[in-house]
């Protein structure tokens, strides 16, 4: 691992944000970091998943409040009471998906919030629309105040945001990943805008997953791994694989359960699954008693591909063979009664009802078995709720308690014990530790051991290069909606699951894809 | 929603009593059992169409159909009788329970398979129900004496002491009560309209679980067609208009949560027998009808905003990032 020495330049940063500090109910999202922005540069900002990128673009654009720490701007401390207030302080942000409105115009959309007004008060169109076609004309948009915003691409909604940002005259602008949608053509405009907000001395803060586009514009970069930071520099000063190693290398050596990886025969194979724009040639098989983990970038298709397996979308085309006969599953209750279960990743969105008591959320997906004659026996439903509930060592006063006065962890626990007691085959665990701490997160490895142990065969979805690595038996690497690797053994370093993720060519392991 | 003590429930119950010992300081006639057995039958209708309405409710729909869908069954069962007078009167009310499903079931495919948002759908089925009853009775009347005997007899035969109308609301409440806390399409209900992501995971289809909703609601709208006409005695385009908003109303009284997943069989007929009891007990003690309107009026208001403050415990925000937003 290389420190390489921060190396200041002479010029001092607009924004400078200084030991700062953001825990979340259970985990600490930011620890200490640092990050300087300088006027005319390109700072990216580089880390995996969770590592706190997004956390930093909130606080800095006031959404969240800091716990600890400073933000400096031109050396002066200041402190966002609300999102506006970033605003004024010439902080505006360009997000993944851009938040804009459909059904207003381009000018409306640049305007909306300090539109220029007339005499009495009210917005004064026509100069609205004359500035806004200055700016447009500024960034070289091929599109004219008065269209709809509806009808435009992402890219060019993306030339909206642009002229937006301009528009309060920002001298911060953050890219979150602002090229993750756009065409190669698109990206070099893109590019060539960035060199304009530069010239005219903006400091521009570029969040990328991608090494190859980093290179190509950032000035300097700024590392952050599992919330802390780790280093920062110049571009020119570091190659492209100590950022890397800098990016994955391991900070906390967690410890993973001791398994005996001793697979048995096959019980799913996926042949052939097709989507017309998510995912295309996915093939695999899973082994009993198998920790098969899907590794990828996020909008890599693997949550995606599980929900099609799932029978949530339908894949325009591919089968899937369970215990050797050929499957087609239509619909979730098509996977569930072939033993497959999908723990999704938004346990809050898609796993408890809150509403529901304990009890009923548990077998929900196993009414059947807890019926007789039509009608469900509350006897039954407790005994299987009451099993599994004490399997997870779920903590709760009563079986029948509303599930939402639970704990965030223990609803993740009853929504594990809802599949189980389905008696599940394969289950499909998507972020299974995303939010949660540490000593949560060995818990629930230790638990996905165990399932595999008894003869369950899981796939882990998990964007957590140590989890990858330290759980599964094999990997799948997913990019662009494709496998772009299978791995196992000795081929599972951090490096190599990022280039295949992240589609570096030049290294001499060379893609599978 | 089980508790050992049901809070709004018993609230609601309060609020009743307190009524009804109001009434009887100044007029102790009402609440003697034989006026209060009127009450609750003259209630009836309301009970049963607030029972369907709280399962299409619950599954984060709504149903304004439903007394538009009750008119054109009535007035079809009406017909029918004038044309078949032999028709058994147990052969009329499967009938006018079978066409208020079919009925329930064009809304329920419009939400399911075309995605229209239910008010649009029910807003336009009521508007299409009522022209239809114009178009099958070219707008007249069928009266008491075209009906026959038997037709308008049912609903005000007395079997162990009640009318058939109450012995209807009765059995309705409790085929309810065992469909909601017994039965797989009861707690998938619950679960389509408390988690509708969650109960996709779990292998519930949405859309259906919706359709049937709207089938069993229009089916008890189609019992309600039948047991109302009857009932009265008269038949016409315009009967039972504007009562879908009364049934709103009694679900909405009864805590039955418009954003779907909370609610209970006991609010349902709870807020239904509030308002039943407002109705009835306002001309006794001489107050104006006009402040019936006003007081379930503000009952509305009062229950809605009782159920936010109760819903805001219950949305408990368990993820991370958006605890941190606030």
């Amino acid at each position: 691992m290389t420190h390489p020495a921060p190396h200041a330049p002479d010029v001092t940063p607009i924004v400078s944000m200084d030991m700062i500090t953001k825990t979340f109910p259970g985990v600490k999202a930011l620890d200490d970091v640092k990050l300087d922005l300088y006027p005319g540069q390109v700072t990216a900002l580089v880390g995996e998943n969770g590592a706190g990128k997004s956390t930093t673009v909130k606080i800095l654009t006031g959404i969240y409040k800091t716990d600890g720490g400073t933000i400096r701007i031109d050396g002066q401390p200041v402190s966002f009471a609300a999102p506006n207030d970033a605003a004024k302080a010439g902080i505006t942000a360009i997000h993944q998906e851009t938040v804009l409105f459909d059904e207003l115009s381009v000018a409306e959309n640049i305007y909306i919030g300090h539109a220029p007004k007339t005499r009495f008060g009210l917005i004064d169109t026509s100069e609205m629309h004359r500035a806004a076609s200055a700016l447009l004309a500024e960034i070289g948009a091929p599109f004219n105040s008065h269209t709809q915003l509806r009808e435009l691409g992402i890219a060019n909604k993306h030339l909206v945001a642009i002229a937006r940002a301009l528009s309060v005259d920002a001298r911060v602008v953050i890219m979150d990943e602002p090229t993750a949608a756009l065409s190669h053509k698109e990206i070099e405009e893109l590019y060539d805008l960035v060199d304009t907000l530069k010239s005219q001395g903006k400091a521009i803060l570029f969040i990328s997953h991608k090494f190859d586009e980093i290179f190509r514009i950032a000035d300097r970069y700024t590392v952050f791994r599992d919330g802390a930071f780790v280093g920062d520099g110049r571009i020119a000063d570091i190659a492209e694989d100590d950022l890397v190693t800098m990016m994955v290398g391991r900070s906390v050596d967690q410890i993973f359960p001791a398994r005996a990886h001793d697979v048995g025969e096959e019980v799913l194979k996926v042949v052939g699954y097709e989507h017309p724009t998510e995912f295309s040639e996915i093939n695999f098989s899973l082994n009993r008693g198998e920790i098969l983990g899907f590794y990828g970038l996020v909008g890599a298709g693997r949550s995606e591909f599980m929900q099609a397996l799932f029978g949530i979308t339908k894949p325009s085309k591919g089968v899937c063979r369970i215990n050797g006969d050929i499957t087609v599953i239509r619909s979730p209750a098509d996977a569930v009664s072939n033993g497959i279960v999908y723990v999704p990743e938004d346990r809050g969105k898609q796993g408890a009802v809150i509403g529901l008591p304990i009890f009923q959320n548990i077998t929900l997906p196993s009414l059947g078995r807890t019926s007789r004659r039509g009608f469900l026996q509350m006897a039954e439903e407790f005994k299987l709720a009451r099993e599994y509930s004490q399997r997870l060592d779920l903590r709760a006063a009563a079986l029948d308690q509303d599930v939402g006065n639970l704990s965030g962890g223990n609803q993740q626990k009853v929504v594990i014990a809802k599949w189980l007691a389905t008696q599940p085959q394969v289950i499909i665990l998507d972020e299974p530790t995303k939010g949660i701490d540490i000593g949560s997160k060995a818990a629930v490895h230790e638990f996905m051991a165990e399932l595999a142990a008894q003869g369950l065969s899981v796939i882990m979805v998990s964007s957590e290069i140590p989890e990858v690595i330290g759980m599964s038996d094999r990997v799948i690497v997913m990019r662009e909606g494709r496998i772009a690797a299978e791995l196992n053994g000795a081929d599972l370093s951090p490096e190599i699951l990022v280039r295949h993720a992240a589609g570096i060519t030049s290294s001499s392991e060379g893609n599978a894809a | 929603m089980m508790r050992l003590v049901p809070v709004r429930e018993t609230i609601l119950a309060g609020a009743i009593l307190v009524l009804l010992i109001l009434v009887a300081s100044r007029f102790p006639g009402f609440v003697a059992p034989s006026n209060l057995a009127n009450v609750f039958n003259d209630t009836a209708p309301l009970i049963i169409l607030a029972l369907g309405q709280m399962v299409v409710i619950l599954t984060r729909c709504i149903d304004l159909s439903v007394a538009a869908n009750l008119a054109l069954t009535g007035m079809a069962v009406a017909m029918i009788n004038v044309a078949m007078p032999g028709l058994p009167i147990p052969v009329i009310i499967a009938i006018a329970i079978l066409l208020g499903g079919a009925l329930g079931a064009i809304n329920g495919v419009l939400v399911w398979k075309l995605a229209i948002p239910p008010i649009v759908v029910t807003l336009g089925t009521m508007t299409i129900f009522r022209g239809i009853i114009f178009l099958i009775s070219d707008g007249k009347w069928v009266n008491s004496h075209e009906m026959s005997p038997a037709f308008t007899g049912v609903p005000r035969m007395v079997l162990l002491g009640l009318p058939v109308l109450s012995w209807a609301a009765i059995v309705t409440i409790f085929l309810f009560a065992i469909m909601m806390a017994r039965t797989q399409f009861g707690r998938s209900i619950f679960a389509v309209g408390g988690n509708p992501h969650a109960a996709v995971y779990t292998g519930i289809d949405v859309g259906k679980t919706q359709f049937w909703a709207f089938v069993v609601s229009g089916a008890l709208a189609g019992l309600t067609g039948y047991l109302w006409v009857s009932r009265f005695a008269v038949a016409y385009v315009d009967i039972a208009g504007g009562f879908e908003l009364e049934v709103v109303a009694a679900c909405v009284i009864g805590g039955i949560s418009i954003a779907g997943g909370i609610g209970s069989v006991g609010g349902a007929v709870l807020g239904a027998l509030f308002l039943g009891v407002v109705k009835n007990a306002l001309p006794v003690v001489n107050i104006s009808p006009f402040w019936q309107l006003a007081i379930s009026g503000s009952a509305i208001l009062i229950a809605v905003a009782f159920n936010a403050r109760a819903g805001r415990k219950k949305g408990r925000i368990i993820l991370k990032e958006a605890e941190g937003a606030k």
